[in-house]
Formats: structure tokens, C-alpha cells, sequence
């Protein structure tokens, strides 16, 4: 029982960690993306038309990267070279998401996909409790939990993160010193669009093996808010990731096991505690001010 | 060219610049923002180990000069030399190698950032890491100028944050360092303190770029000066052996209108009395208010000198009722106590304020003068609001009037405010609150940033409104300011107020060791 529980909050939080360690990045280099959403579903149902008509989940995998990265290119353009209102853009992009993965994915509703196998060694996986868990995973969470590992080490051990973290934090500073805002929040954008395409595409081929409208169901959402929650910082975006992805888990067994708790409440819960981890930090502005992005949401022209 | 053209031989004498070839060189730069010439033919050149002053009023092209010499802005026209060789700079990066470092006005610091993670960023492919920490701290403490590398800029002082781009600099290994109005933010004894530092770098053969416009501070320090004025570049002179009065003839063209004060001996009655005001701030790096108190009678100027972020905010927004007094009788107005009421019942009362920030405080960028003009004064019984309707026509007449007292230069009739430059959107927002002639006025930073004529008229408008029958607060940072127009001078330090003492007796450097935090003990004292 534990076992299985253990197993499908893993699965929930998988996506969540994906799209929210992306968004994580791009919000650190100044940009609001609001179109998680968007750019997940596009990566689902990009992933799931490659599965199928390749016959490989790795090769959707990639696919659904792609699709997310391209979608958030849609963002920069109109965002960083355009200087439109990036939380507008960004609402627009989870529309156009929303709709054109379903004009795409018409003729895949109800079709049966491959699932991406999870791994199987020998001897570790069949260890009792937590063979599974720990050596029976797909891919794509080991790839999650490595992500964490390396954007840490990106953000604060490498020089290309210190100009990131610079951009976001004062990017009249940065251009200032002779650093190209554009470009550097360009890759942030389109890293934040790989993953949320990751994300998407663990949907449709790791996690349930076939496409339906709209199927990202609020995932970019909570994405989004994951990042607030973690205070934009990674080892936190793996505690949040996983106490959502539980909570969204207790909905289905609070209903199997008959507990009369409405379902809607825990639905809210993800964006409660965002709220009260805002409070919280916002009380204490030095803390604040270290981790949030000064720059966030803020566009930038260079004065040329 | 004026008659104060540099004579080589004399400079030979004075410093290390001498005949030699100059380390930089801009021969005849245009650089065209639109329809606006911001440089116009400008050359000039700099030796090794000389400090040289770029003189000019706002907005006369000295930062695009700057900016083009930094790589940051390229020109449309003219050449750059750099050590006899012609380069392109085409950006801060390319600037930083050939050995040129800048330090901003507005700090190009990152808040969230350490001092070692600021640095490296300057520092072409360097990491934050323990061995620079260490040189930075070793550098710092050379130049006497000490930091702590691990430390983030937001716990640091702004003399500190100086110290930090300074350092930047330093680590570059610069030849010549370009330092854009670099005291502005320092008491008087830090800014000694930096002289230090830069006469030792000029001695080592270093040449520094020093953009001011406070004359008494280039004439102790520079070698040469260049002044420009409306894009051109009007003069090169030895600012040792002019005057601050041929200085600033030369920056603004024309004789400045002298600031005229006689004493206002005639004083009438106490109108404005703080006692005993204190406030705790709600901000996080807010300062608190102590046991602040001053009484102003009609007829006087009273200044709050003070480096900035000691209180003014805080004690402006208390004045001025943004933020509310703990106690109603801390604060009384012609013998009322409003310390408890709001803004615009203060108003009614017959007391006007003007913040520091003219845009986006003082005025709405994006409203019309007019309709800024209803923002102050709708609710102070002229009735330019009547049954909730607003009489757009008088606040109209209200422009024009301001406009023709104060010689407001505006393109149209009744433009937005973010449409009009500094000076005259400062003019337009003392005018607007001295026009009403109150009785009890505060006013911040009344000619921050502002060129010295339009100055001249500000503070004139101040002294002749105190002469009517007004009580008048100046908080203020600018020291020759202070002089000019106060009768008493009171000094703001870490939230207190040390007791406000006659003009005639006070000199700047009294002010300046009152402003490092001596108003403790003076307030124990007195």
C-alpha cells in the first residue's frame, strides 16, 4: 500500500519538478513565462504523435522537448525582441497551447501509445519495498533528479549562472558591464521550454501512455506556482514538487477509500500553501531579496 | 575656445601630464539620438596619470561622451585613439581590456549579489572564488579602501558600495579609470578619503576621467578640465587657477543669477513645531525617526543636511503626513497639532510638500500638468474641484501661471510631465505648491539633478516665499545649497536631528563631522 503510494506521488511529481526546475531558470534570468501550461501540453502531444508514429518513446521524449522549446521561442520573440507584456504573453501562450494540441492531437484521441519502459536491473529491482522505488524508475525521473543536481551547481558554481542570476537581479547592471540581457534571457527561456516540454512528454509516454485534450489538467499551473513555493530555489522545487505531487495523489485515495474530505479542497492546496509561503518570505524582505529575481517580469530595452 | 585654453608648459610643472602622447584621444565625435545631438564635434584627450575634470551642466553630453569612451554607445561620427593606435570599442568588454574602468553615479551594483560574486563579473571568465576573495580583500585594504568580500551589496553603505566599484576597477588593471560624479553620495570626509585614493592612482600613473559638477571639489583636485556645454565642448582650462565663478561662467555661458538673501532678520511667529517625534520604520532597511525635534517660524529657511538614507525619506513622509504620527501633538502647524491628520487636511491647513522624486511622486508621468495640478490641489479650498466635479479650466490657469513664474520650457500647452525635462518638471512641481503661496512648506531635494539656472530660480522662489510669511523645511543633501538659501541648518544622521543652529555659524566641515554621525553626542550636549 505504501509501496504503490510511494510509486504514484513519484509519478505526479515528476512533471512538476521538470516544467518547475525549467521556469525556475528563466524566472532567476528576469522573465515571467506564464505559459507553462502551454508549452507542456504542446510537448505531450508532440511526444505522443513521435511515439506512436516512430514506434520510440525516447524518440518523443526528445520530441516533446523540442515542441516545448519551440513554443517558448514564440514567447521570447514577441517578449524579449518584441518587449510585449510578458505575463499577457505568457496567458497567451497557455491558450495557444492549449488549442493547437488539440487541433494536433485530433487523430490521436483514443489511439494507444508505447510507454517508455521503466528500468529493470536485476537483483536491485526486485528487492522487496524499495526495489521499485529506488532502481525501477524510467528515465525521466532519474533525469529530474539529476536536473536538480545540475542547475544548483549552474546557478551557483558556474560563471554563466552568476551572469544569469546578475541579468535577473539588476539588468541595467548587466548590460551596463557589457553582458547581453537578450541573449542570455533568450536561453533561459528556451532551457525553461525544453523542460516544461519534458514535462509534458512524461505525461504522455511515461506516465499514462496515450493523449487526451487538454491533459496537462493545471500542471504548468502548479508548476508555476511550485516556483514561488520553492522561493527560486532548486532543492526546494524537489520538497515542493513532492508534497504537491502527494497532495494531488490523497484526491484519487481520499476518494477510493471513501473518506468524505471533498476533492476540491486538496486540488486547492498547492496554491494555499503558495500563498502562505509568500506571506512568509515577504515578511522578511532580506531574505527576499537574496533569492527573488529583482528583474522579475520586467522587460528590457538597452538604450542604443 | 576661451581665453582659459590649457598651456602645456604650466601643466608640465603641476602634474605628470606633460607633453608626451595622450592615452586616450576622441577626435571630433557626433553622436545623434534622433532628431537630438548629443555630441557635436567633441574632442578631447587625456594623459597618463592625469586627473582630468569633465565639466558641464545636465544634459549638456558629458555621460554620452562618457559612454562612447566606455563602449557602451557607439558614435556616428570621430574617431577614438587609444595610446596613438585608432580602435573601435564596441563594447564595456572591449573597453575593460584595453585597460579602461568605470565607476557609475548610479551604482552598477547587483543587490542580491556578494562583493566577490560583483567583482568577478567585471572580470573577464573569472570565478567567484576563494583566491579572488582574498586579492579583493588584499587590494582594498592597499588602497585603503577595505571591504568585506563576502558581504552582499544590500547590508553595504553607499560609501561602501563606492568602495566596491572602485575596487572593480582597480583589479582591472585600468589606465585610466573614468569616475561619473563619484562624491555625490559621500559625507564630505569620505569624500577626502577618495581623493586620496585617486591622487595615489594618478601618482602610479593611472588617468582618471572625473565627471563633476562640484567646481570647489575640481579646482583641489584636478589637473585639467574640459567643460562642455549643449554637446560641444566650449573650454579647456586649469581649474587651479580659475575661479568656481569662472568655472561655472564657463559651463552655463552666461553669468548664473546670483542667488540674492538677505537675512530674514523680521521673523514672525513659531508655525511649524516638531516635539519629541519619533517613528518606527516599517520597512526593512527603513531608519527609524529618534526624538526628533525643531520648531520653524515664519519668515525662515530651515535645512536638514544629511548623507542620504539617514531618515529624510522617513522624516519628509512624516511631515508630510504619507506616514501618520504615533501622537497627534508631535507635529503642530500654526499652533494645530496634525500630527494624527491626512495629507490633503494638512494641505487644507496651509502647508505644501514637495518630494524628492519629481516623476512618479512628485507627478504622474503619464497625467497631463493640468491634471497633476488637480493631484495636489483639489482638496485645498481654491475650488478647483466643486460638487465632485474638476474645473479642468482653472488648474489650466494654474499651469500657465506656474509656467510664466517659473519660466517652465514646455513644446506644448499643457504636456504629459514625463514629457518635459528634469529641470523644468522640478520647476513645474515647486511652482506648482509655491504658487498657492502656503503658509508652512517642506520640500526635499528641491533641485536635485537640476541645471544651475533653473536652480537659481528654484531657490530664489524658496527665499522670497519665506520673506512673504512662509515657514519653510529644505531637506536637502547639497551642501552649497544649504548655504545659500538657509538661515538655520540642522543635521540628519542615523534618525536624528541635531539642534538646527544659525547659518553664519556653521561651516561645512562642522556640517560634515555632524553628518558622520556626531549628532549624538552634540544632541547630548546642547
Amino acid at each position: 500500500m505504501l509501496e504503490a503510494f510511494i510509486l504514484t506521488v513519484i509519478t505526479a511529481a515528476t512533471p512538476l519538478m521538470l516544467a518547475a526546475l525549467g521556469e525556475l531558470v528563466v524566472e532567476r534570468s528576469g522573465v515571467l513565462n506564464l505559459g507553462v501550461e502551454g508549452m507542456m501540453v504542446m510537448g505531450a502531444v508532440a511526444g505522443f504523435a513521435v511515439t506512436i508514429s516512430t514506434g520510440s518513446p525516447w524518440l518523443g521524449v526528445l520530441a516533446g522537448a523540442a515542441a516545448g522549446l519551440l513554443t517558448s521561442l514564440l514567447f521570447a520573440v514577441v517578449t524579449l525582441t518584441l518587449v510585449a507584456n510578458q505575463v499577457a504573453s505568457g496567458l497567451a501562450l497557455t491558450m495557444f497551447g492549449l488549442g493547437l494540441s488539440g487541433l494536433i492531437g485530433e487523430s490521436f484521441v483514443g489511439q494507444p501509445g508505447i510507454k517508455l519502459q521503466p528500468a529493470n536491473i536485476p537483483g536491485l529491482t526486485d528487492l522487496p519495498v524499495v526495489g521499485r522505488i529506488l532502481f525501477g524508475q524510467d528515465a525521466l525521473v532519474y533525469l529530474s533528479f539529476v536536473m536538480i543536481v545540475v542547475v544548483s551547481l549552474f546557478l551557483f558554481r558556474s560563471r554563466a549562472g552568476l551572469i544569469l542570476r546578475a541579468v535577473g537581479d539588476n539588468h541595467s547592471s548587466a548590460h551596463a558591464l557589457g553582458y547581453s540581457v537578450i541573449k542570455v534571457r533568450y536561453l533561459a527561456v528556451m532551457f525553461g521550454g525544453a523542460m516544461a516540454g519534458l514535462g509534458g512528454a512524461y505525461l504522455s509516454v511515461a506516465y499514462t501512455p496515450l493523449w487526451v485534450e487538454n491533459m496537462t489538467a493545471g500542471r504548468g499551473w502548479i508548476a508555476l506556482a511550485l516556483v514561488v513555493f520553492a522561493s527560486w530555489t532548486p532543492l526546494r522545487i524537489f520538497f515542493g514538487a513532492y508534497l504537491f505531487g502527494a497532495v494531488t495523489v490523497l484526491q484519487f485515495h481520499a476518494q477510493a477509500l471513501g473518506i468524505g474530505f471533498p476533492s476540491q479542497f486538496l486540488s486547492m492546496l498547492p496554491y494555499v500553501a503558495t500563498v502562505v509561503v509568500l506571506v512568509a518570505i515577504s515578511g522578511n524582505r532580506r531574505a527576499t531579496l537574496f533569492n527573488t529575481p529583482a528583474c522579475l517580469g520586467q522587460s528590457f530595452v538597452p538604450d542604443r | 575656445m576661451s581665453s582659459a585654453s590649457a598651456d602645456t608648459g604650466q601643466l608640465a610643472e603641476r602634474g605628470p601630464a606633460g607633453d608626451g602622447q595622450p592615452l586616450i584621444e576622441a577626435r571630433h565625435i557626433v553622436k545623434r539620438f534622433g532628431s537630438n545631438t548629443a555630441n557635436d564635434d567633441v574632442s578631447i584627450a587625456i594623459m597618463p596619470g592625469e586627473i582630468h575634470a569633465l565639466l558641464g551642466e545636465n544634459g549638456a553630453g558629458k555621460s554620452t561622451l562618457v559612454k562612447i569612451l566606455y563602449g557602451s554607445l557607439q558614435p556616428n561620427a570621430g574617431e577614438l585613439i587609444w595610446k596613438g593606435q585608432a580602435v573601435e570599442i564596441a563594447s564595456p568588454a572591449e573597453a575593460r581590456e584595453l585597460g579602461i574602468g568605470m565607476v557609475f553615479q548610479h551604482f552598477s551594483l547587483f543587490e542580491a549579489l556578494t562583493v566577490t560574486e560583483n567583482i568577478a563579473l567585471a572580470l573577464p571568465n573569472c570565478k567567484a572564488t576563494p583566491e579572488l576573495a582574498a586579492t579583493i580583500a588584499r587590494v582594498s585594504q592597499n588602497y585603503g579602501l577595505p571591504l568585506d568580500p563576502a558581504a552582499h551589496i544590500v547590508d553595504l553603505s553607499v560609501g561602501e558600495r563606492q568602495r566596491v566599484e572602485i575596487v572593480r576597477c582597480l583589479l582591472q588593471n585600468p589606465s585610466l579609470i573614468i569616475m561619473d560624479e563619484p562624491t555625490s553620495v559621500l559625507t564630505p570626509q569620505e569624500a577626502d578619503q577618495l581623493f586620496v585614493t585617486l591622487r595615489r592612482l594618478a601618482s602610479e600613473g593611472c588617468a582618471i576621467l572625473y565627471i563633476s559638477h562640484r567646481l570647489e571639489e575640481v579646482r583641489v583636485l584636478c589637473h585639467r578640465a574640459t567643460i562642455m556645454r549643449r554637446a560641444r565642448v566650449v573650454a579647456e582650462a586649469d581649474p587651479t587657477v580659475e575661479t568656481v565663478g569662472t568655472l561655472a561662467q564657463l559651463m552655463v555661458g552666461t553669468e548664473i543669477e546670483h542667488v540674492e538673501r538677505k537675512r530674514g532678520t523680521r521673523r514672525g511667529p513659531e508655525a511649524i513645531l516638531i516635539s519629541n517625534l519619533s517613528l518606527e520604520s516599517q520597512e526593512a532597511f527603513g531608519i527609524s525617526l529618534k526624538n526628533i525635534n525643531l520648531s520653524v517660524r515664519i519668515g525662515e529657511i530651515v535645512a536638514v543636511a544629511g548623507v542620504a538614507g539617514n531618515g529624510q525619506k522617513e522624516l519628509f513622509d512624516a511631515l508630510s503626513g504619507e506616514t501618520l504620527c504615533p501622537r497627534e501633538d508631535m507635529l503642530i502647524f500654526d499652533g494645530e497639532a496634525v500630527g494624527m491628520l491626512e495629507i490633503n487636511d494638512r494641505r487644507l491647513g496651509g502647508a505644501a510638500f514637495v518630494p524628492e522624486e519629481r516623476l512618479g511622486h512628485g507627478a504622474v508621468p503619464a497625467l497631463k500638468l493640468s491634471e497633476n495640478v488637480v493631484l495636489t490641489r483639489h482638496g485645498t479650498g481654491e475650488g478647483i474641484t466643486r460638487r465632485g466635479f474638476t474645473r479642468f479650466g482653472l488648474a489650466g490657469e494654474v499651469v500657465e501661471a506656474v509656467t510664466t513664474l517659473f519660466d517652465v520650457r514646455k513644446g506644448v500647452d499643457d504636456p504629459e510631465a514625463r514629457s518635459l525635462s528634469g529641470g523644468n518638471l522640478q520647476k513645474f512641481v515647486v511652482g506648482r505648491e509655491v504658487q498657492r503661496h502656503p503658509r508652512i512648506l517642506i520640500v526635499a531635494q528641491p533641485t536635485w539633478g537640476v541645471d544651475a539656472g533653473a536652480a537659481a530660480v528654484i531657490r530664489q522662489s524658496l527665499i522670497n516665499l519665506a520673506r512673504k510669511g512662509a515657514a519653510i523645511i529644505v531637506i536637502s543633501q547639497d551642501l552649497d545649497e544649504i548655504f545659500e538659501i538657509a538661515d538655520r541648518i540642522a543635521v540628519i544622521s542615523r534618525g536624528q536631528l541635531s539642534p538646527a543652529e544659525d547659518a553664519d555659524t556653521l561651516t561645512p566641515e562642522k556640517i560634515g563631522l555632524l553628518m558622520a554621525g556626531g549628532a549624538e553626542k552634540k544632541g547630548a550636549a546642547a
